[in-house]
């Protein structure tokens, strides 16, 4: 059977489990989720699971994650265990309003009797019956279902998931953690979808820790809708840590207004398959958007970065850069996108990768996409693909340093650019902990996890 | 402490050095000059480890045990040293990570406990003082953004930090002015003991002005085609290195 039939069945898979669980799954949302999903439902008829021959999966075979036998979600919190007994984070010192996720869902005991007033952090659901005028102004705006299976499909499936809304000239000084646990006792397919609202003036960091606390299949397909309205900054950090039976789809959309500045910063540690979407609308003039990668890979591990900077309006800056560490027979895909329309003059884009393979089996692909319609602006992209420098490894040596040792100086080194750019210092440093815990080999997914389940 | 027996050294099929001699002793400093392309740097190169070279025969030993079944780092942890031509740049790998990992690294194999970080610390600002390496190094990765100068004095700092029993400076001395140059050599000279050797590779007599070596060698085509005391390179400096080509020839 060729790969284009198996796509098919598992989109019909799709299409018969939504059918039998549609009502279960409408009356257990908001209205206002519900809506959206007809609209879905149509378009991912339409589209089904992108396959290899979509230019953006070309590198990376879907459809191979996403078959199996799962269980699936519809439904809030399905059975309450105590995550807090469970689970320790490993970031002690990080001082942050800590948010736990249960497969998709927003924990029931979520505390956070410290948060500054007028901002708002809850479930999706939860936000969608109790803030209709914000959820209506936002969800679904931004990740158009006509335009990839996935995230028609995600939001087809959508019942829970974080909200966050920061008012007005609003700054939150402890950066909002949100922690993503995959916990069960089979395998499971979970959809997360999140809303993040940055009213115009304000200012948040947010902190993304995805973890799998058991050794099941998990297949995730998680969508943020960021909205960062004029002047607001926002810095979004995620860390990436599941186990090497997971695929972790995350689709990301930032919706810029005038002169608001955008941070995005993606530590892959771990996971089977890890496949990013960024999309960034830059929708006034002055906007500033980062997008930065790390992303470290053995074994059989597929990460794929994509993104796509559009760049509508005049005067804004996109930086970004994804760097790859590739060992035994990882593979990964860099696929990035920057749009000028022909009205952002001014524009500053660029949009460099760089990998280091360690292995001969170890395959990156890397494809830059420029598309410019505007005369008067600077773009730059550039990829690069090698392996560690010989001439270092000497010098290194040289001085008595171990091949070993050398060779994790190195690596550090080439991952340093990227942890360099978070602003939290104790965040920072955390990860840099962990990178080299990473690259030493060290860092076991289990290593937070007090059950112990293998 | 080092005795080199009939050296020859390929890279890439081709024999670079052809047959070469030596031996040092501890207490004393030598002087390798010679024309460019004569094998200096390979010679060099090839007795740290570099891969590159081939041994295609002869032998060295290095207080008496086969140098050249060691790996780089083993030869270093043994107390030899290069100072390279070129040193790299490592962006991304800070000074302090750098010199306080190779110094646990040799202490480990020594059987010595770390150096605790306030032991460090103060080893480093005082052996920067003698080189007059006076560049922050705490934030700054491994020659990145060094000017000429500094990276050569960085070399001389390393070789302090690390007090090794034989130093190989290849080309110490290129593309220093006199002033940088002065400094490099009186750090070499305060290094100096009774215990250690040095080699110095040059090209140029100026630098022994500075650092003045008990023997001056004459590599030219992968050879040692003379060798005599510090007054050989005042002939070299008066003459160039013709009349030894004709002699030779």
């Amino acid at each position: 059977m060729d790969s284009e039939s198996h796509t098919y069945e598992l989109k019909n898979e799709f299409i018969k489990l939504y059918q039998q669980n549609a009502d279960f799954l409408n009356s257990n949302s908001g209205p206002l989720m519900n809506e959206f999903r007809p609209k879905a439902f149509d378009d991912f008829v339409k589209l089904g699971i992108p396959t290899t021959k979509n230019e953006a999966y070309k590198y990376t075979h879907i459809e191979e994650y996403l078959k199996g036998n799962y269980e699936v979600e519809f439904s809030v919190d399905p059975f309450r265990i105590n995550l807090k007994e469970i689970f320790k984070c490993d970031i002690p010192d990080l001082d942050t309003y800590v948010v736990l996720m249960l497969n998709g869902s927003y924990y029931y005991d979520n505390q956070m009797p410290s948060l500054p007033d007028g901002i708002i952090v809850c479930g999706l659901n939860e936000a969608s019956v109790r803030y209709p005028e914000i959820f209506r102004m936002h969800y679904g705006k931004y990740a158009d279902t006509a335009t990839d299976g996935l995230i028609a499909l995600n939001t087809l499936f959508a019942y829970d998931g974080v909200f966050i809304y920061i008012p007005d000239k609003m700054t939150i000084e402890k950066p909002l953690q949100i922690i993503n646990i995959s916990y069960s006792f089979r395998n499971l397919r979970i959809t997360r979808r999140n809303l993040i609202v940055a009213g115009s003036g304000s200012s948040c960091n947010i902190v993304f820790c995805d973890h799998t606390l058991c050794a099941h299949n998990y297949t995730t397909n998680s969508l943020t809708e960021i909205f960062a309205a004029q002047d607001a900054n926002i810095e979004v950090t995620r860390i990436q840590n599941e186990n090497s039976l997971s695929s972790h789809i995350s689709h990301t959309f930032f919706h810029q207004e005038e002169r608001s500045s955008v941070t995005s910063n993606t530590i892959s540690l771990h996971g089977g398959l890890i496949r990013n979407n960024f999309f960034a609308r830059l929708n006034g003039t002055g906007c500033e958007s980062n997008h930065y990668g790390l992303f470290m890979g053995d074994d059989n591990q597929h990460i794929a970065n994509f993104t796509y900077i559009n760049h509508a309006m005049p005067n804004c800056t996109s930086n970004q850069l994804f760097k790859g560490i590739l060992d035994e027979n990882a593979t990964g895909a860099f696929n990035g996108k920057i749009y000028v329309s022909k009205d952002a003059q001014k524009t500053l884009a660029y949009q460099k990768n760089s990998n280091l393979l360690l292995s001969p089996a170890a395959r990156m692909n890397s494809k830059p996409h420029l598309e410019i319609y505007a005369d008067d602006v600077k773009c730059s992209h550039g990829a690069t693909i090698g392996s560690i420098d010989a001439e270092a490894m000497f010098y290194l040596r040289s001085r008595g340093i171990t091949e070993k040792e050398a060779r994790q100086l190195l690596m550090y080194a080439f991952a340093y650019e990227i942890i360099n750019k978070i602003n939290i210092e104790v965040l920072r440093d955390r990860i840099i902990d962990l990178v080299d815990r990473r690259l030493r080999g060290e860092l076991s997914r289990c290593n937070n996890c007090h059950i112990h389940c293998q | 402490m080092l005795v080199i027996k009939d050296l020859h050294i390929a890279i890439d099929g081709k024999e670079i050095i052809k047959g070469i001699n030596l031996e040092v002793n501890a207490g004393e400093i030598h002087a390798i000059m010679g024309p460019n392309g004569s094998g200096k740097s390979t010679l060099a190169s090839a007795l740290a480890g570099r891969e590159i070279f081939e041994i295609t025969k002869g032998t060295v030993t290095f207080k008496g045990e086969n140098l050249l079944e060691m790996s780089p780092e083993d030869r270093a942890r043994k107390g030899l040293f290069l100072g390279f031509q070129y040193p790299v740049e490592i962006p991304g790998v800070s000074m302090v990570n750098f010199m306080k990992t190779a110094i646990n690294e040799q202490r480990k194999f020594k059987g010595l406990e770390p150096l605790s970080a306030s032991d460090f610390l103060k080893l480093m600002r005082e052996k920067q003082e003698l080189v007059g390496l006076h560049a922050k190094l705490t934030n700054r990765s491994v020659n990145e953004g060094f000017s000429g100068g500094e990276k050569k004095r960085n070399e001389i700092f390393q070789m302090a930090m690390l007090s090794p029993d034989l130093a190989i400076l290849d080309e110490t001395d290129s593309g220093l002015d006199i002033d940088a140059l002065k400094v490099v050599a009186n750090g070499v000279n305060k290094l100096r003991t009774k215990n250690n050797a040095t080699i110095v590779i040059t090209h140029y007599q100026r630098l022994l002005d500075y650092i003045v070596p008990d023997y001056v060698h004459v590599l030219y085509k992968g050879k040692i085609v003379k060798s005599s005391g510090k007054e050989l390179a005042l002939v070299l400096e008066e003459k160039g290195y013709d009349w030894i080509k004709d002699e030779t020839e």
